[in-house]
């Protein structure tokens, strides 16, 4: 059932591989050695995090072209308990056409034509995204496993990604079960995580490792290489509901575990953050980091989401000040 | 396909320059033909000659500013010293309010400031926008903080007076704001000579700073070249010399300064090492290694340039730093999306290839990332070289360019020997994550500053200076005040005119020439000692039989680690009493029992690591066993000095205080921690120097000695100690006390001879870490200044004392001092968080 195809194996640090519609990782058998080898200094990584924003200023053409990229990684959310068929229904059409297409045409992105990577819903409002979009391409992504929290019986986490997956869900976002890590039960991680993308089949999964909730960045490091071990092939910071959602720091902590993993397997994997990105610049901050982390190949909708509900919103803003130099209003977007 | 879906394709970043409008438009209006700033306003070069300025991004001519000559120095001097009565009086409220000001016009030109930094010197806009300019912001609040404190916090000090400033071009603004804050804070005024390849920041400050309303005078400028600096520093009416720069010319400034009297603080080149161990958070060294060698083109001072690595981790670690590198930007310096701008001058860009050639040729592996760099201007790409030796020039030469060399170690204590291996001590970053390692390298390292899982973070409320030949004196934080203060002196003591303090009608006290010839010598001796002379040779006198027996013979020989050693040249010296009479003999050292004797100090290493209180135990001993022998030594002082039993008496009871209150002082000159934004403790420790050489004054042989040897034995230094060359016998008296007083050998070596041939030979001496010369007026000023020329040599920190004091006398200030006097400070930085 998997497609085993790897990121191209590079010399063993420039990641040069570029995934094309999404990584497949096989997993690797778990080296504890390995994924407990890093210790993370938080303050040296806030500073990383802190001066990548002013070490490269994105302006003029390149804004364009890079928020126009962004629309095209985002996983566009809605997670809330009153998502009705129709709620779900307008966020499909958002996906499918995200930018008024006389704004594309004022840019001179008329052959870019973005769309956005995936739909992001509960398991029931599955048959709905899969109808709507039905031939869009778009991805119908499902939160599992007990999401948030991820406080089920193991068995009845693996029930919902089996009935999601049954229900046309391609991508699956799993969550740990934090207890695991905090505890430092690292075989059970793997074991359960393991357990998950087995449950998977086809479809894509992506490991929430709920980092607000976890105890220090060596703790996020660990917890990302024994997942990349397990098979994921997205490691995703946030769930949204935790009190501390993405931030650059912990982004950059397993921007680095995915190369060392990539160096170790050959396997490029994807990263998504999610929670709080709410700004075009949010995104951008999001972008460059993978940038400069992985490089310009590596943001791209195979190997970076953007885990949003509302940001979209103000990419579109930003690029109709791109397009007529003046300063834009909500107003003049579509609701999603 | 149109730029947009290339741009989309590649992600490329479009070019994102700074505008250098404003920059230029005040170059056009103040400009191009620049002027000196003197006493609050433009002042034309007297002889009309100007120095081109470059662009170092294109290598266009900027604009032209005065070559300043010697007629322009003796203004600039002129208007410091008339401003200097004023200035000094106000209230430190007063001036805190103008160093306020100046904080406030800086943060208000803050983008003019940092546009026209990038323009002149190449720098990153980065760099120039979001480090140089705000430090500088922040020097001058930190430092109004310590104005407004001048009176409480600074009590019985006094500014040093009129103050001489030369700067390099690396960092100009910055440097210039490290110099000047200070300087003004504690009442000093300055004359402050920029870089010649950067001196437009300096110039915009000027006008702003006469914007902001400081009084003309407090502050001048003189442009030019090395020349102009050259007769800044060297002018007579100069009272200070702050110098950062190359070490070379460090040394020549040292040169010819020395026994001017001006104080000197230089802070000069190194080769920092930048040590990597295994249990590190590698991805986080590297990124440490982009900011430790790759800021500002690698023209830091303190550059990380020499990179450690745990031989276990070093593939990996080079792997990783490869890949960083190829992601680096070398480009326009006004680009918002650059991180390594332009270098400053073409003679610096040779310099670096140079050295590059020079380390290809020494058989190291010179890596590059491929990029294009720019067609126009001076630019280098980031450059690593691996399979250097220690023994390489690439890894002992400070090469001020983006290159790393890079050695592997095996485990922390080879890390610690290699780090030491250098003549340098400027600062270290250490990287790892676990905290017993780290702690005990970083204290282990020799250098001013060591920065712990970071690197080259400054802050005005730490100091930041070198060890060795990196210079010495610091700048920032309290510690750097002290350059620019100096005690407040009372009236000289003259001769005769000193405190009676034995009050047997003995000037001791004055420590003066009157010594040998103010008293009498017809004071009564303790028989017990030897009051005849020691006979040349045994049959020397005929035995009278019926006469007491003759006292038995004692021979005075040296004191190097821990034994009485006969003098290598086979010499003795007579010892005379203010009367003519023969006392005795003492060794006649040589430039090869000094030579001994430094290498036993340099031996006794372990006295550094002691715990205070441990030395303070031998201190009181020493103290306790002196005072057991009172009656021995206050016979050789009476008879040394020919003074009265009571003033010798007295001198013996100060002896033995002195021991007392270095012992007391030993577990009390602990550090700070200073207060800086970044989430750290930043700890300033009081460092012993190291092998300290010490000529002891003719005045008060046993005061002075102790005095003097107590409080740089009580902070950990071993003394090689030149006695009173006129009363010699009190210190050989004293050699018994240490053997009995558990004073480790080579901690304290006495080597009794000429001072005059000895002095030099310490001060020649490239493993002494300092030399103080205690004279008083039977001390050659020539000596003196002979010895601080000699010092260049190592660039080792010497302290004249002020000639006359009273040693028996306690005195607060004095004793603060010479604790200061006896350390270095190091700052090391220690960022948490979890």
């Amino acid at each position: 059932m998997r497609d085993p195809r790897p990121g191209s194996i590079t010399d063993g640090t420039v990641p040069t591989g570029r995934p094309v519609d999404g990584v497949r990782n096989p997993g690797q058998p778990l080296d504890l050695d390995w994924a407990l080898a890093t210790r993370v200094n938080r303050s040296a990584v806030e500073r990383r995090a802190a001066s990548l924003a002013p070490r490269r200023a994105i302006k003029g053409l390149a804004q364009t072209a890079w928020l126009l990229k962004a629309i095209g990684l985002l996983d566009l959310t809605t997670l809330a308990g009153d998502d009705t068929a129709g709620r779900v229904g307008r966020l499909c059409g958002k996906a499918r056409q995200p930018i008024r297409p006389d704004l594309l045409e004022a840019l001179g992105a008329g052959d870019i034509a973005p769309r956005v990577a995936a739909v992001c819903v509960y398991s029931a409002q599955v048959p709905t995204v899969v109808r709507v979009l039905a031939g869009s391409g778009i991805g119908v992504c499902a939160v599992s496993t007990g999401f948030p929290a991820g406080q089920l019986p193991l068995g009845l986490r693996l029930d919902q990604v089996r009935a999601a997956v049954e229900a046309g869900a391609t991508e699956i976002d799993i969550v740990i079960h934090r207890p695991l890590a905090l505890t430092g039960r690292w075989q059970q991680l793997y074991d359960e995580v393991a357990a998950c993308k087995a449950a998977c089949g086809p479809a894509s999964m992506k490991t929430i490792l709920a980092t607000g909730e976890l105890a220090s960045l060596t703790q996020v490091a660990a917890a990302s290489r024994v997942c990349l071990q397990a098979g994921s092939d997205f490691i995703k910071t946030s769930t949204g509901k935790e009190r501390v959602n993405a931030t650059l720091p912990v982004g950059l902590v397993m921007l680095r575990a995915l190369r060392d993993y990539e160096a170790r397997s050959g396997v490029a994997c994807g990263f998504k953050p999610a929670g709080g990105i709410a700004t075009a610049k949010d995104a951008l901050a999001w972008l460059r980091l993978v940038r400069e982390e992985l490089g310009p190949e590596r943001v791209h909708p195979g190997s970076l989401r953007l885990g949003a509900s509302s940001v979209l919103a103000d990419i579109e803003r930003q690029l109709e000040h791109r397009a007529t130099g003046r300063y834009s209003s909500y107003r003049r977007h579509p609701l999603g | 396909m149109s730029s947009l879906d290339e741009a989309f394709e590649s992600l490329d970043y479009a070019p994102a320059p700074e505008s250098d409008a404003a920059a230029r438009a005040w170059i056009a209006a103040s400009g191009p033909d620049f002027d000196h700033w003197v006493d609050g306003r433009r002042m034309p070069p007297a002889a009309g000659e100007r120095l081109e300025v470059f662009n170092p991004a294109d290598g266009q001519p900027l604009a032209r500013v005065a070559q300043g000559d010697a007629a322009d120095v003796d203004a600039a001097v002129a208007a410091a010293r008339a401003a200097l009565p004023a200035w000094r009086a106000l209230p430190g409220a007063a001036r805190a309010r103008h160093l306020y000001a100046l904080a406030r016009i800086v943060q208000r030109n803050a983008r003019l400031l940092a546009t026209l930094e990038s323009l002149d010197n190449g720098k990153p806009i980065r760099e120039s926008r979001d480090i140089d300019v705000p430090l500088v912001a922040r020097h001058f609040y930190h430092h109004a903080g310590w104005a407004q404190l001048a009176e409480t916090e600074l009590a019985g000090r006094e500014p040093r007076g009129v103050c001489a400033q030369v700067i390099p071009w690396n960092f100009p603004l910055l440097m210039l704001a490290w110099k000047l804050a200070p300087a003004l804070a504690c009442g000093n005024t300055v004359v402050l000579k920029p870089a010649e390849h950067t001196p437009l920041g300096a110039l915009l400050l000027a006008e702003l700073a006469a914007e902001a309303g400081l009084p003309p005078g407090v502050f001048n400028l003189v442009t030019g070249d090395g020349r102009s600096g050259a007769l800044l520093a060297e002018h007579p009416d100069v009272d200070k010399l702050a110098f950062t720069g190359s070490t070379e010319v460090g040394r020549q400034l040292r040169r010819a300064t020395a026994g001017s009297g001006k104080g000197l603080t230089l802070e000069l080149g190194g080769k920092s090492p930048f040590l990597i161990f295994e249990d590190a958070d590698l991805d986080s060294a590297v990124e440490g290694l982009v900011d430790a060698i790759w800021l500002n083109q690698g023209e830091v001072c303190c550059a990380g340039s020499r990179l450690l690595v745990q031989e276990s981790v070093a593939e990996t670690l080079h792997a990783k730093l490869k890949a960083r590198m190829g992601r680096l930007r070398v480009g326009p310096p006004l680009d918002k999306a650059v991180d390594i701008g332009a270098i400053v001058a073409p003679v610096q860009l040779a310099r670096i290839r140079e050295l590059c050639a020079i380390g290809e040729a020494e058989g190291a592996q010179r890596w590059q990332p491929a990029m294009a760099l720019p067609e126009q201007g001076w630019f280098f790409p980031p450059t690593l070289f691996t399979e250097v030796a220690p023994a390489s020039i690439i890894a002992r030469e400070e090469i001020f360019g983006p290159v790393l060399v890079s050695m592997t170690f095996r485990s922390p204590a080879e890390a610690i020997a290699l780090a030491n291996d250098t003549r340098y001590g400027l600062a270290a970053s250490v990287w790892s994550q676990d905290l017993d390692t780290a702690l005990e390298v970083a204290r282990r390292i020799r250098a001013g500053t060591v920065w712990v899982n970071c690197t080259n973070q400054f802050d005005a409320a730490a100091g930041f200076g070198g060890y060795q030949e990196s210079g010495f004196g610091r700048e920032g934080g309290r510690e750097g005040l002290e350059a620019y203060l100096r005690p407040v002196v009372g009236p000289a003591v003259e001769d005769g005119a000193g405190p009676d303090a034995a009050g047997g009608g003995s000037d001791l006290a004055a420590g003066d020439r009157g010594i040998a010839r103010s008293v009498d010598g017809t004071v009564e001796l303790d028989q017990r000692g030897p009051t005849a002379a020691v006979p040349a040779s045994p049959n020397a006198a005929t035995p009278d039989l019926a006469a007491p027996l003759p006292p038995v013979d004692r021979t005075a020989k040296l004191y190097i680690g821990g034994r009485q050693r006969r003098p290598d040249g086979g010499y003795s010296r007579r010892v005379l009493a203010p009367d003519g009479r023969l006392l005795g003999q003492v060794g006649e050292g040589n430039r090869k029992d000094l030579r001994d004797a430094v290498e036993a100090a340099r031996a006794a290493s372990a006295w550094s690591t002691w715990s205070g209180h441990a030395r303070a135990q031998v201190l009181y001993y020493l103290g306790e066993n002196l005072a057991a022998r009172r009656h021995d030594l206050a016979a050789r002082i009476a008879e040394g000095l020919g003074c009265a039993p009571v003033a010798a008496a007295a001198e013996l009871e100060a002896g033995v205080d002195a021991c007392f209150t270095w012992a007391a002082w030993a577990d009390k000159w602990d550090g700070a921690v200073h207060d800086t934004p970044l989430r750290a403790l930043v700890l300033a420790l009081n460092e012993p120097l190291g092998v300290v050489g010490l000529a002891c004054p003719d005045a008060s042989p046993l005061a002075a000695l102790l005095g003097l040897a107590g409080p740089l034995l009580a902070t950990g230094n071993r003394v090689v100690l030149l006695p009173s060359e006129a009363a010699p016998l009190v210190a050989t008296e004293l050699y018994q006390v240490l053997d009995t007083s558990d004073l480790p050998a080579g901690v304290l070596n006495l080597i009794t001879g000429s001072r005059a041939e000895l002095a030099p030979v310490l001060a020649d001496h490239d493993d002494v870490d300092a030399l103080w010369l205690a004279g008083d007026a039977a001390f050659d000023p020539a000596l003196n200044g002979d010895c601080e020329a000699r010092s260049a040599g190592n660039l080792k920190q010497t302290w004249q004392l002020p000639p006359a004091r009273d040693w028996l006398a306690r005195d607060a200030a004095f004793e603060r001092e010479r604790l200061r006097r006896a350390t270095q400070v190091k700052n090391l930085w220690l960022p948490h968080g979890v």
